[in-house]
């Protein structure tokens, strides 16, 4: 039934183009008009998150590593880039305990001083592509214990390394760089909600190239059958390793996008509750799917930054009632977070991603999908009542059989009768004598 | 004489939060031995077990709302295990264990909707507070009280896991949970008995361990949950006496380090001794060794 559509490469890139810059534009100017101020905010952290969750994905579901350490990742990416672009001016107000701390420059400074605003845009990209670095460096360091466990040894030593990183960057003897447990402001921030769209969407459009390439294909490997993935002459190390580093280089990106969309960062909420709320993301949106995880991101955000905001505030959809106070709104996500658990364990997008032939196709099969629903529903909660039924009806029989098998035993009879004994034992003849 | 005089408090409060952690640890490590599953809501259990305290001793007195506390763990535990763990028994072990991520984040967020966010005040349970003298170190009742109830409980937990029938298809499902199955065995059953120990265990810890702090937050149980389930991996996974011992060593190392002023690595210590201990010896002190097939 469903129409096979094919389009010309052509074609599809030009859609590409056509649809990037038809979205760079919108949020361009949904931001400089100042319109809705949270839809603004859920294009920044949505973009954020969407980039930290298919990092994560990249590991989690085409690596087939349950690593937790996102968070402590994150956290790094965010203080090393914060770290070098405090202003030289601000640094006596924003180390006010460590006596303006060690670094006394801002790279942004420096090289606005030297190119202009080119300058100040560089002097931003180059801390946040250091930062990615440095995380990748530490999850090298970080790699190479900790990849040779398995499952969920893995998720629990990664947890446990987040958590010792959260605890060093408070540590009161690296305050004059970290500002130890007190608070780091005042450093660049960008100005238009198009920076974090334009960095997410590179970095995201890179995992997806990553993926495609053989690259992808020896991750894909080691998650199906990592012994099978050996013998067909996989590294495995190695590749766990790249995988590990990668997804670290831009978790890295990730704690450079969302210090700047904080404006004011500190360790502490980086702890596994962010791990966690970044794995939910890739639950939702589907393991193995890049796509998903963004789409779930940014379904993510709007809810818990916008449409649910109601239900803390005691009115939502024109519904007011006494248990919606401050918490709530949290509590109805976590049940539906649960509900896709449970039910959809696939997501939204299952392993499947974009592709322009797949939109079209959805879009030109949705009539006749609507028109055939009511009777798809009908069969299969059919099939259910049948298989109740047969259940019921399976149980019933084991407590009548039981009922009488010990009724059997009480009046005397055997469960099973014996065979047959006979005293002599015929030998068949082998072939050929 | 000196050094003792300076470490005895550290140590003794060591003793007391180690005892605390294996009564947390046992639900940890029985749970793994036979689902492979980390209980990631365990911690939030023993939270809610805290919670519920607070909510009980403004109207009952002491002794009924410590045993409604432990009902109520049993009858959470349990529930968690028959809705969010059971339905996907033969699912792949990811998703059990997102399953369980997801439940201890929802236990979390309705703590927070219903204690607002503010951490709630413990009652000071007046028995365990008496201050008593050791050598020359000053420390509550329950820093005296626990080490012995902990080992009193884990005696008889062994016993029954070495005596009784139910221990003995405990031990057999842990072993092999297909062919256990086909002899006959309800693994249900045993699962249910398995939650419905660890959680009881999980509430009398928390009913020790939380009349040492001043109070309740949606976050407590975290922590002590993640270490818990450290010294359960220390100890072997599996094994009751093994994840004792590790929470003991845990505990202790845990408030030398305090005491030593490096307050801020003390939560970190617990995972570098994770990753040493896997690094060195995967099995744990006393676990068994286990060769996946191909």
């Amino acid at each position: 039934m469903n129409n096979e559509i094919t389009l010309k490469k052509k074609t599809k890139s030009l859609l590409s183009v056509a649809s990037i810059l038809a979205i760079l534009v919108i949020v361009y100017f949904i931001d400089d008009m100042g319109g809705n101020g949270m839809l603004v905010t859920v294009i920044e952290k949505g973009a954020v998150y969407a980039l930290v969750a298919a990092s994560m994905n990249l590991l989690n579901g085409f690596t087939g590593l349950f690593s937790l350490g996102q968070a402590g990742f994150m956290l790094i990416g965010a203080y090393s880039y914060a770290i070098f672009t405090i202003p030289a001016g601000s640094h006596a107000a924003v180390y006010q305990y460590f006596d303006g701390g060690l670094i006394q420059w801002s790279l942004v400074e420096i090289l606005e001083g030297k190119l202009g605003i080119f300058g100040h845009y560089l002097g931003m990209i180059i801390p946040m592509l250091f930062a990615g670095l440095f995380v990748a460096l530490i999850a090298y360091l970080i790699g190479i214990p900790v990849l040779r466990l398995k499952s969920d040894y893995l998720a629990i030593a990664t947890l446990g390394f987040a958590e010792i990183l959260r605890a060093f960057f408070q540590w009161n003897t690296l305050g004059p760089i970290t500002n130890a447990s007190n608070v780091l402001r005042k450093y660049a921030v960008y100005k238009n909600a198009i920076f974090p769209v334009i960095i997410a969407g590179l970095c995201i459009a890179f995992i997806m190239l990553l993926i495609n390439s053989t690259y992808g294909r020896a991750f894909r490997a080691i998650r199906d059958d990592e012994i099978a993935a050996e013998a067909m002459g996989v590294n495995l190390f190695k590749h766990k390793e790249m995988a590990f580093v990668i997804s670290s280089f831009f978790a890295g990106i990730g704690g450079a996008l969302l210090a700047m969309f904080q404006t004011t960062i500190n360790a502490t909420p980086f702890a596994t509750t962010m791990t966690y709320e970044i794995l939910l993301m890739v639950v939702i949106g589907g393991i193995g799917s890049i796509t998903g995880s963004v789409i779930a991101a940014f379904l993510f955000t709007a809810c818990s930054e916008w449409w649910l905001r109601g239900l803390d505030a005691g009115m939502w959809l024109g519904i007011s009632s006494p248990i919606f106070r401050a918490g709530f709104r949290k509590v109805v996500f976590a049940v539906i977070i649960m509900l896709i658990v449970l039910f959809a364990a696939q997501g939204i997008m299952g392993t499947k991603e974009f592709s322009w032939e797949g939109l079209i196709s959805w879009f030109k099969n949705l009539p006749e999908n609507l028109k055939a629903w009511p009777a798809k529903h009908k069969a299969k909660s059919e099939a259910k009542k049948k298989e109740r039924a047969a259940a019921k009806a399976a149980k019933l029989k084991a407590k009548e059989d039981k009922k009488n098998s010990e009724a059997k035993k009480a009046s005397g009879e055997k469960l099973f009768t014996p065979l047959e004994t006979f005293d002599h034992v015929v030998v068949f003849d082998k072939e050929g004598r | 004489m000196g050094i003792i005089q300076t470490w005895l408090p550290y140590i003794l409060a060591g003793i007391a939060v180690g005892g605390q952690y294996a009564l947390i640890a046992i639900g940890y490590t029985m749970v793994y031995g036979i689902l492979r599953l980390i209980n990631f809501a365990h911690g939030d259990v023993f939270m809610w077990s805290g919670l519920i305290m607070i909510y009980l001793i403004t109207v009952l007195p002491l002794w009924l709302s410590i045993v409604i506390v432990i009902a109520f763990a049993i009858v959470l535990g349990t529930t968690i295990e028959k809705v969010a763990y059971r339905p996907l028994r033969s699912a792949p072990r990811m998703s059990i264990m997102i399953s369980a991520i997801g439940v201890s984040y929802f236990l979390q967020n309705i703590a927070l909707y219903v204690t607002g966010g503010l951490t709630k005040t413990y009652p000071s349970i007046g028995f365990l507070q008496k201050t008593v003298h050791i050598g020359s170190a000053t420390t509550k009742m329950v820093t005296l009280i626990t080490p012995i109830l902990t080992i009193v409980l884990v005696v008889l937990l062994v016993l029954l896991i070495k005596k009784t029938k139910i221990g003995m298809a405990m031990r057999a499902v842990s072993r092999d949970f297909e062919t256990s199955s086909l002899m006959g065995i309800d693994i249900n059953r045993v699962i249910t008995v398995t939650f419905v120990i660890g959680c009881g265990l999980a509430a009398i810890g928390s009913v020790l361990y939380f009349s040492n702090y001043t109070g309740i937050n949606p976050m407590s149980g975290a922590m002590p949950g993640l270490k818990a389930f450290v010294a359960a991996v220390f100890g072997g996974i599996g094994s009751v006496p093994g994840a004792v011992v590790g929470a003991f060593v845990i505990g202790i190392c845990e408030n030398l380090i305090k005491g030593a002023g490096w307050t801020t690595f003390s939560d970190a210590f617990t995972f570098v001794l994770l990753i040493i201990i896997l690094m060195v010896k995967p099995t744990g002190l006393f676990g068994e060794k286990n060769i996946d097939k191909v």
